[in-house]
């Protein structure tokens, strides 16, 4: 099946989890990412649980936080 | 090395004292080059933390801009935020949060605003590097936008 991952066509063989594909997007810190599944967010704890289907499109981005921190 | 021009520059720093006395951060959109990083867009992102030392982007925000410069043929570069009143140079903080390899990591210091210090990072594995900054003087064909 084919999805879209941060808008690149991704060829998967089997059906795999959110969790699965951030693995195979080589996402060193998934627990750090914030995902869109079909523009919806997911929260992280339901990675594992939510199956990629053909045709998803899947975004995902880093947390970007920091600060000078006194 | 990034490259910006100073019609970028002005914005970051426009949207630092704006923001001033919370830390301000923002996204920077652009293409690679041959490793060189030539920013094109400069995004004034919300603070979610409201904090003077502190700062969390709205990853809705994120989203947006990622999406934004898809369309456009280009990429999100790396970030900026602003320190009110410690020098530009990566916190214990920072480094613990700099999640993305690839990411600029660039940080404004205000400390002496009328002599505001920009410097751009680059953050693996808590491991800090300095990359060099290029700031252009022209403007001609860039764009600028932002969400606030």
């Amino acid at each position: 099946m084919i999805v879209k991952v941060n808008g690149n066509e991704v060829v998967l063989e089997k059906a795999i989890s959110l969790k699965e594909l951030l693995v195979v997007q080589q996402v060193r810190t998934p627990e750090y990412v914030t995902v869109q599944l079909n523009n919806e967010f997911i929260s992280a704890g339901s990675f594992e649980d939510t199956l990629i289907k053909d045709g998803d499109e899947i975004e995902f981005l880093y947390f970007m936080g920091g600060g000078q921190a006194l | 090395m990034i490259i910006l021009t100073k019609e970028h520059y002005r914005r970051i720093l426009a949207h630092a004292l704006d923001s001033l006395p919370l830390e301000a951060c923002g996204l920077l959109v652009g293409s690679i080059e041959e490793d060189v990083k030539i920013v094109k867009k400069v995004y004034g992102l919300t603070n979610m933390d409201q904090s003077p030392e502190h700062f969390t982007m709205d990853p809705r925000e994120q989203f947006d801009v990622m999406k934004d410069a898809r369309k456009s043929g280009l990429v999100v570069l790396g970030n900026f935020h602003s320190h009110p009143a410690t020098p530009a140079r990566p916190s214990a903080e920072d480094m613990r949060l700099a999640y993305d390899p690839e990411a600029s990591y660039l940080i404004l210091s205000l400390r002496d605003q009328e002599k505001p210090v920009l410097k751009s990072f680059r953050i693996r594995e808590r491991e800090v590097e300095e990359e060099p900054i290029t700031i252009l003087s022209g403007n001609d064909s860039f764009e600028e936008k932002a969400f606030s």
